[in-house]
């Protein structure tokens, strides 16, 4: 052989081994990894608070951040399940509690149960028993909560209700009287942003949570309430009625956008969970000085409960360090130096509530007496692969405003998930 | 012969990392997604059972799938249609041997030289209703130009050909120019002599001979439409009620938000179907070309 053959010949057997040399990675013990998609704002500022906590702890650890961008996870999620099924689990990752937590990784054996660490921890005893709830399967706790977020909150601009002599709207109907109201001045009543579809999905959520009553709405998710029900439709009739009030470009918007148009004074009032306050905060935004707030109408006394938890997958490389961080996320501590930076209250009831501001005062009292609901939106009430389907039969609703179309096909999507029998 | 041999030794050791590896990577993995195709996987723990065609007939009747196709089959023509004909005006402008051809050159073929997502967000920002170009048209007291753009569910999809087109009609100019460039001169000096008008020129002489750059051009942008997933996903998502949706944004969706990996295999082995459709005949033609010269 020449030996322009022969390095011809070696440079293609280099190539073959690349893959195999770069695929070896060596995984140091002192290592923690923390999968989220908290990369930005407040929310990043929260996480990197807990880490300090866990730095102070627990010393000598290498903290590895592995963030994926995206609103609400989804590209995060996504991630995730690549990395899950090819074997390769982060330490522990954010999961929403509920369904999202239980059907994707709990029931397909990806989760160890934590129900032991939450005993010797004293969590039981610090949280609520409908949260413990949403994250536990067959018995056994799943993940730990770090947080609470309020999913129906009416927001609106202060000076636009001052200046037209309004109230905030309690129910439905009173919603109509001030949007009539608003509409004769020329203001926007409803702000919407649903470009990435969830954001219709999560009115939606609400209007079903207040035709419903709280039972109600529990019994879409256990079978109790039939998706071709009149309560269903009767909702459906009011969504359609409701989209009359909103911008007509929301197509283009997005939740913050919608936040945004509150703000600029362009809209009056906006429903939206209450990771909006947090914007209105990064925005010079003072509660009962600039923006009010109320449940959503028809849904006083209800919370609809979207709750960021951790847990720990089976094959997590850091078992021990990964305990720990589950105890920072679990601990008192952990809790009261991440939620004020994150805009939300803590998992935990005897959090100290003089480091929260005003509205997140006020929803950590109604968390402590409200009848609780997971939100089918953030994953906590239904099974993605519902979820996914909830929002496609939403963003054409909004357009089409077909009701009986859109009955059909929730009920269609309530039996391919596997949630009801037909 | 041992020179003969040791060179076919040689030629196979070279050859067969690579053959491996496109046989894995690529041929491996269709025949795989389409073995997924028709199996029961649709939740998270892989379940293989045969289904038959059940998840074909599933998407098939699924309105947003339905909107899917039609909305392909609309941007790809539109797109194609637009990018042909500015890319050739621009081709033919640019020939005329103008001052600071480079430089015009350059500005056109710049918008290829950004990702999709740029374009996507920057084409959302500026076809947004009430902040973007509506606001600049007004301002030159051109209100009546005003639209809803992309939040029109009956148009929206021409938002996504207009950003398309911009960001890659400069690149069928370049085409057309090389081609324009390679047609010899004495042939069009011959069809002048002959009397040819200069529109006689172009429509007998000059279009004819680039129809193997059309033909490139219409491959590469075909199959860039037929597979576009970032410039939506960036610009407009789905729209109100799938306007914009196209089959890469629906199979994201329904395999890694909603777990139903077979269904998403479906949508997949039905893109590249569609990408088949227009690139065998391409290779049919090209081998009987080859075969002919």
């Amino acid at each position: 052989m020449s030996w322009k053959a022969r390095l011809s010949l070696l440079l293609s057997l280099a190539l073959l081994a690349t893959p195999v040399i770069t695929g070896v990675q060596a995984g140091a013990a002192n290592q923690l990894e923390i999968f989220s998609w908290w990369t930005a704002g407040g929310e990043a500022d929260g996480l990197n608070a807990m880490f300090q906590i866990f730095k102070q702890r627990y010393p000598g650890t290498e903290i590895i951040n592995a963030t994926v961008a995206g609103g609400a996870g989804t590209n995060a999620k996504a991630v995730l399940k690549t990395r899950m099924q090819g074997g390769k689990p982060p330490d522990s990752f954010q999961v929403h509690g509920g369904e999202e937590l239980t059907s994707t990784w709990v029931k397909t054996g990806f989760m160890e149960p934590i129900t032991s660490l939450a005993r010797s921890e004293g969590w039981l005893s610090v949280l609520p028993k409908d949260l413990v709830d949403i994250v536990s399967y067959q018995g056994e706790m799943y993940s730990v909560p770090v947080n609470v977020h309020r999913g129906n909150v009416l927001w609106y601009n202060k000076k636009i209700f001052d200046d037209n002599k309004l109230a905030a709207p309690t129910t439905w109907q009173e919603f109509f009287k001030v949007a009539d109201a608003l509409k004769a001045k020329g203001i926007t009543p409803l702000a919407l942003g649903d470009k990435n579809k969830w954001e219709a999905a999560h009115l939606f959520e609400d209007i079903l949570a207040a035709t419903l009553g709280p039972e109600g709405y529990r019994g879409l998710w256990s079978g109790k309430t039939s998706w071709a029900g009149a309560g269903v439709k009767q909702a459906l009739e009011n969504y359609a009625k409701i989209l009359g009030y909103v911008n007509t470009d929301h197509a283009a918007g997005t939740w913050d956008s919608a936040a945004q148009m509150l703000i600029d004074g362009k809209a009056a009032m906006n429903i939206m969970g209450d990771w909006a306050a947090g914007y209105f905060t990064s925005k010079g935004w003072k509660p009962n000085v600039n923006y009010g707030f109320a449940p959503a109408p028809g849904t006083g006394g209800t919370f609809v409960v979207v709750t960021d938890t951790f847990g720990l997958p089976k094959k997590a490389p850091h078992r021990d360090q990964a305990l720990n961080w589950l105890r920072v996320a679990g601990s008192k501590a952990g809790q009261e130096a991440f939620n004020p930076l994150k805009g939300s209250i803590c998992a935990r009831t005897d959090c100290d509530l003089s480091k929260f501001d005003a509205y997140l005062r006020s929803s950590a009292a109604d968390f402590a007496k409200n009848k609780l609901i997971p939100s089918e939106v953030h994953g906590s009430a239904a099974p993605e692969d519902f979820a996914t389907q909830f929002n496609d039969i939403v963003n054409l609703f909004v357009t089409r405003r077909n009701v009986a179309n859109a009955q059909k096909a929730l009920q269609a999507a309530c039996v391919s998930a596997k949630m009801c029998r037909k | 012969m041992p020179r003969l041999n040791r060179d076919r030794i040689l030629a196979v050791a070279v050859l067969t990392p690579s053959v491996a590896a496109v046989g894995i990577f690529v041929y491996g993995f269709i025949g795989w997604t389409v073995y997924v195709s028709l199996s029961q996987w649709n939740s998270f723990v892989p379940d293989l059972s045969f289904a038959g065609l059940q998840n074909y007939g599933t998407l098939f009747a699924t309105v947003r799938f339905q909107a899917d196709l039609r909305n392909t089959l609309i941007f790809t023509v539109t797109f194609l249609a637009a990018c042909l004909l500015i890319g050739f005006l621009l081709a033919v402008l640019l020939d005329q041997r103008v001052r600071g051809e480079s430089l015009f050159r350059n500005i056109f073929l710049f918008p290829m030289a950004i990702s999709f997502i740029v374009t996507g967000t920057a084409w959302q920002w500026l076809l947004n209703p009430s902040t973007g170009v509506n606001l600049l048209f007004e301002s030159l007291g051109l209100g009546a130009l005003r639209s809803p753009w992309y939040t029109e569910p009956r148009t929206a999809i021409f938002s996504v050909v207009l950003a398309a087109t911009w960001q890659l009609s400069g690149f069928t100019m370049a085409m057309y120019l090389a081609g324009l460039r390679g047609i010899p001169e004495e042939l069009m000096e011959a069809a002048r002599m002959d009397g040819a008008s200069e529109w006689q020129l172009y429509r007998h002489v000059i279009v004819p001979l680039l129809h193997p750059v059309t033909l490139s051009a219409v491959i590469v942008l075909g199959h860039i439409s037929l597979k576009i997933f970032d410039l939506v996903f960036a610009m407009t998502g789905s729209g109100p009620a799938f306007s914009t949706d196209v089959p890469g944004v629906f199979m994201f969706e329904t395999t890694f938000r909603g777990n139903r990996f077979a269904e998403g295999a479906g949508i997949a082995v039905i893109m590249l179907a569609l990408v088949a459709v227009l690139i065998v005949p391409y290779l049919w033609y090209g081998t009987r070309t080859a075969a002919e010269a």
